[in-house]
């Protein structure tokens, strides 16, 4: 499958012979081995990553913010990644500086997000999605105007922020791992408080939940992951509104279930996404934030329809 | 015991509170009165620190331990609609497990014991949403029952109940503390219900205490209507006084909306 077309059934056997204690004739070549091996494995393993977090964060954010539209874009995090890569492509002109300044442009939103939050409205849920949706207004509007005076990084910035999951092998990989084995300890230790939290600020803080505290490492845990997979991956849209909700519609409210099933379902949908975006138009691609979009709301709304429509 | 010293509670720089001292001794059943914006819900809040006040709440001397010590069940409490009840009952053991535990079956015997004590058994897995106002009521105190803490905090508890219900779930309430030993502080619009539970009545106006006592020294008209301006009869039956509202004979009819 793919552009190099390699036969599935000895990508099969090659994938079993580098196990430990197997040894079996794969029958591919050199070549394709190491095509395999050094550009397809490291890709399929980034969009799991990435998947996982963009699940499991928008998940833990719905959790603590009690806001079934909530997921990290929200405070800012896309927006500012989107106009940190955009920086790095219009102004310095080298894209190997792409994935710093989509990382710092992405923290920096939520920090400015969260600053302005505090000191509008405290520490009101609501202030602080409000804050995210007035600085990613803004941070978009640099953006515009940034792409409007150097037209020729137009296509460049509008494929990364598209989603992509061009490798340059594992480094990418072990890039990421660490934020995403931080985010999914942290945010897999945080799910039954994330139940409490359901019940509201007040009645949380009078079951002796230090609810600040435990908003604010969630929000800490998922926002760094969250800028780090989209500086690896780009601005991949909808999974961590879909996936969550898809298993909270199929599964039931308690976090308990929903944060380690978005790691698994997100996941499995990214790089099944990624399949999609490799061979439908192959030997071109498809941005994968395209596929998740065009496969994922249909979806979505079937599955809403199917658990909310009469019963 | 739990023990008010000079509590004052400032929204937007207007007080709603305070200072008021009070102290409830072990054991204790209060009531708090008064009309709305009194400042009972305040008073209550300041103890299960989820309001920011001036003055200290303690128990005798020693520091209180949120969800520990106190059972808070709020006047208008959330309750997830998809939530199961012996589930939300379990939030109820949150102050007892770490923060990254997993209960333990002591957790869930409590719980089920919870749910026995308050009739819920055969809904422990239906959703919240599900519930009628009775039975959603009984499934917060159940939760609050659940966390085992000394001292009860009840904003309301029978607002959404009918007579039988009301009298119901405070009977509960009274057997849990008499053989437990809890310490109960009610906020109550009941007047008479609350007469008949609490050992004593403390009639909060604008924010400060402006009575106490036995619920016979409370509840006389002169207190009730000074406070709460309406016309208000107080009938004295054996088992303690009752409260009847009085439509005045010449004023104008009272709006139903208030």
């Amino acid at each position: 499958m793919g552009a190099a077309g390699l036969d599935p059934l000895e990508v099969v056997r090659a994938l079993l012979d580098a196990v430990p204690g197997i040894d079996i004739e794969s029958g591919l070549t050199e070549l394709e081995t190491s095509i395999l091996f050094e550009i397809r494995l490291p890709r399929v393993v980034l969009g799991a990553m990435v998947g996982a977090i963009l699940a499991v964060a928008g998940a833990s954010y719905q959790g603590v913010f009690r806001n079934a539209l909530a997921d990290p874009y929200l405070l800012g995090v896309a927006a500012g990644a989107g106009l940190g890569a955009t920086i790095a492509f219009s102004v310095t002109q080298q894209s190997t500086l792409l994935a710093p300044f989509a990382f710092v442009g992405g923290l920096g939103a939520v920090v400015v997000t969260y600053a302005l939050g505090r000191s509008v409205g405290g520490r009101s849920a609501t202030s602080l999605i409000l804050s995210g949706v007035a600085v990613a207004a803004f941070a978009t509007a640099v953006q515009t105007y940034l792409l409007q005076q150097n037209v020729e990084t137009l296509r460049e910035v509008y494929s990364w922020i598209l989603g992509r999951l061009v490798t340059v092998g594992w480094s990418d990989v072990v890039e990421l791992l660490p934020y995403a084995v931080v985010a999914v300890v942290v945010l897999f230790g945080a799910r039954r408080l994330l139940d409490v939290l359901s019940l509201g600020d007040d009645e949380a803080t009078a079951l002796g939940v230090r609810v600040s505290r435990v908003r604010g490492i969630v929000v800490l845990a998922a926002t760094l992951a969250t800028a780090a997979a989209v500086s690896a991956s780009g601005l991949i849209g909808f999974v961590g509104i879909i996936v969550p909700h898809t298993i909270r519609l199929l599964f039931g409210w308690s976090y308990r279930v929903i944060v380690p099933l978005s790691l698994l379902f997100g996941a499995s949908f990214l790089m099944l996404a990624d399949i999609a975006a490799r061979t439908v138009v192959a030997p071109a691609e498809l941005p994968i934030g395209v596929v998740t979009a065009f496969v994922g709301a249909p979806f979505f709304l079937l599955v809403l329809r199917t658990m909310r429509g009469p019963s | 015991m739990i023990v008010w010293s000079d509590v004052a509670v400032r929204y937007d720089g207007k007080k709603v509170l305070g200072p008021v001292s009070l102290e409830v001794a072990d054991g204790e059943w209060v009531g708090l009165i008064g009309p709305n914006g009194a400042g009972k819900t305040t008073l209550l809040k300041t103890a299960v620190g989820v309001v920011a006040h001036a003055g200290s709440v303690s128990l005798g001397g020693r520091e209180k331990r949120p969800g520990l010590d106190m059972a808070w069940m709020p006047q208008r409490p959330h309750l997830p609609e998809e939530m199961g009840v012996a589930d939300y009952v379990m939030l109820g053991r949150t102050p007892h497990l770490g923060y990254l535990a997993a209960e333990t079956k002591h957790d869930v015997e409590v719980v089920r014991l919870a749910l026995d004590k308050l009739d819920l058994g055969e809904f422990a897995r239906r959703p919240l949403g599900t519930l009628s106002g009775g039975e959603a009521q009984r499934a917060v105190l159940a939760r609050a029952l659940a966390q085992e803490a000394p001292v009860l905090l009840l904003d309301e508890p029978t607002a959404s109940l009918d007579v039988g219900h009301a009298v119901e779930v405070l009977d509960v309430v009274d057997d849990l503390r008499r053989r437990e030993g809890l310490t109960v502080v009610m906020a109550a619009h009941d007047l008479t219900l609350a007469g008949r539970f609490v050992d004593r009545l403390l009639l909060m106006s604008g924010g400060l205490l402006v009575a106490e006592g036995s619920p016979e020294d409370v509840l006389t008209e002169a207190n009730l209507i000074a406070h709460y301006g309406a016309g208000i009869r107080v009938i004295h039956d054996p088992e303690g006084p009752v409260v009847v509202p009085v439509r005045r004979a010449n004023g104008p009819t009272p709006d139903p909306a208030d």
